[in-house]
């Protein structure tokens, strides 16, 4: 079997994998990394996102061996210090969520939307920029104040 | 999804070379709509050839009067290429428009291309602009291309590079996307190049994208869409499925086309 190697979370980690592992697979069963869920399984829920070189990308529908020398960032390598993530907090205190399956995907979905749109996202434009993420309980509407909360919160700290 | 060997080659011509040498291989693009089919078993290659190294293939120029796209520039780069949304906006909103920003991380215009998903976004710009498909042995003209459903012009092993597209006079796309999917269920792109009015239709034909000769036709005697007025679509050959039938496809073929008339000449 080939051998992979990428830095997950700051960590550099390799494995050899069948080709046909997805990066989903390769996250929650090489290395245990169960925060990064698979909903649909055909990339439109968003449960799996996860940054790859730092953009969003739905960790379902992206081979592992494909992604060879990646930095990637799954919902585990949010926090930092054990401090939550500014967006993190804001799901927190917003109750942006209900059975919190859908969470990671969310929470990692939103720090990309600030990350290309900067902190001040209007309602408009948060529920248009989740089109790629499904939520079966809340309905959005505390996903979408969590993430209003969560890019002002991350503002300050954005280039 | 069944087991394959994996190749990554770092140019277009090793690509190619791979695929000469390899039985039943296939081009794996961004894989957005390759990786969901192979998962379904509904595809089943005995090789993939991951494009996504060779970097030859990826960018957006300018060369003479077309902006020229590299066939593995993903559609994110391209709604925010400052170029193409200088030159032909709405080929910008369009790319803007498919999937959602993850999908656009990561998916491609040649892949999208080369598959020619009866709801794809893309073929409906490379045929109502008159593109052509840079392939490794030869060009297209979009009016040749586009063969069915799933269908092109492509041979066994062929991979298109770049696609160039002529900068029209004014052009604009209009959608009517499922919402869970953001496929076309129809989706019309208008454009207008000195006298020639082109329109194509994506979504609703039983056999792919097609232009509609007859709106064509009007428009270029009027490119306003009072131009389209007493002029109805014929339900003939479109499709009916759970999300649309056939008769209201024709009605949202007039609809859409009137919409992306109105926003070409409003820009």
């Amino acid at each position: 079997m080939p051998k992979v190697s990428m830095t997950v979370n700051g960590q550099p980690v390799s494995a050899n994998v069948d080709p046909r592992t997805l990066l989903v697979q390769f996250l929650r069963e090489n290395l245990s990394l169960t925060g990064t869920h698979v909903g649909c399984d055909t990339s439109q829920c968003g449960c799996c996102v996860v940054h790859v070189n730092g953009e969003a990308l739905k960790s379902c529908t992206a081979l592992a061996i494909s992604l060879e020398g990646a930095q990637v960032t799954t919902i585990e390598g949010l926090a930092q210090d054990g401090k939550l993530h500014p967006m993190q907090e804001a799901f927190r205190e917003n109750h942006g969520l209900q059975c919190g399956f859908c969470t990671p995907g969310m929470i990692m979905t939103a720090v990309d939307m600030v990350r290309r749109s900067g902190g001040d996202l209007d309602e408009k434009t948060i529920r248009h920029e989740l089109e790629g993420n499904i939520c079966r309980c809340t309905g959005y509407h505390n996903i979408v104040k969590a993430i209003a909360a969560g890019a002002a919160a991350m503002a300050p700290a954005a280039e | 999804m069944y087991a394959f060997t994996y190749h990554r080659p770092d140019t277009a011509r090793k690509a190619v070379n791979t695929a000469t040498k390899a039985e039943d291989v296939k081009f794996l693009a961004g894989g957005m709509t390759l990786l969901p089919t192979m998962k379904q078993r509904l595809a089943a290659p005995a090789g993939l050839i991951d494009l996504s190294r060779c970097d030859d293939m990826r960018g957006i120029e300018l060369k003479g009067r077309n902006v020229v796209i590299g066939a593995m520039t993903r559609h994110f780069d391209v709604a925010n290429s400052e170029l193409v949304r200088e030159k032909i906006p709405a080929l910008a909103e369009l790319a803007g428009m498919i999937g959602d920003p993850a999908v656009r991380h990561r998916g491609t215009i040649g892949g999208s291309v080369a598959n020619n998903d009866p709801a794809a976004d893309y073929p409906s710009a490379v045929l109502a602009l008159g593109a052509t498909i840079i392939t490794n042995k030869r060009k297209i003209a979009a009016d040749d291309y586009f063969k069915g459903l799933f269908e092109t012009a492509l041979e066994e092993g062929e991979l298109i590079t770049k696609i160039s597209f002529p900068i029209p006079a004014k052009a604009a796309y209009e959608k009517f996307r499922n919402p869970a999917s953001r496929y076309a269920i129809v989706g019309v792109f208008v454009a207008k190049k000195g006298r020639d009015v082109r329109v194509a239709v994506t979504g609703a034909g039983s056999n792919g994208v097609f232009r509609a000769a007859k709106f064509e036709a009007a428009l270029t005697a009027n490119f306003r869409p009072k131009g389209l007025d007493g002029l109805t679509f014929s339900a003939d050959g479109l499709n009916t499925d759970m999300h649309a039938d056939a008769e209201y496809r024709a009605h949202l073929i007039t609809v859409m086309t009137r919409r992306a008339v109105q926003k070409a000449i409003s820009r």
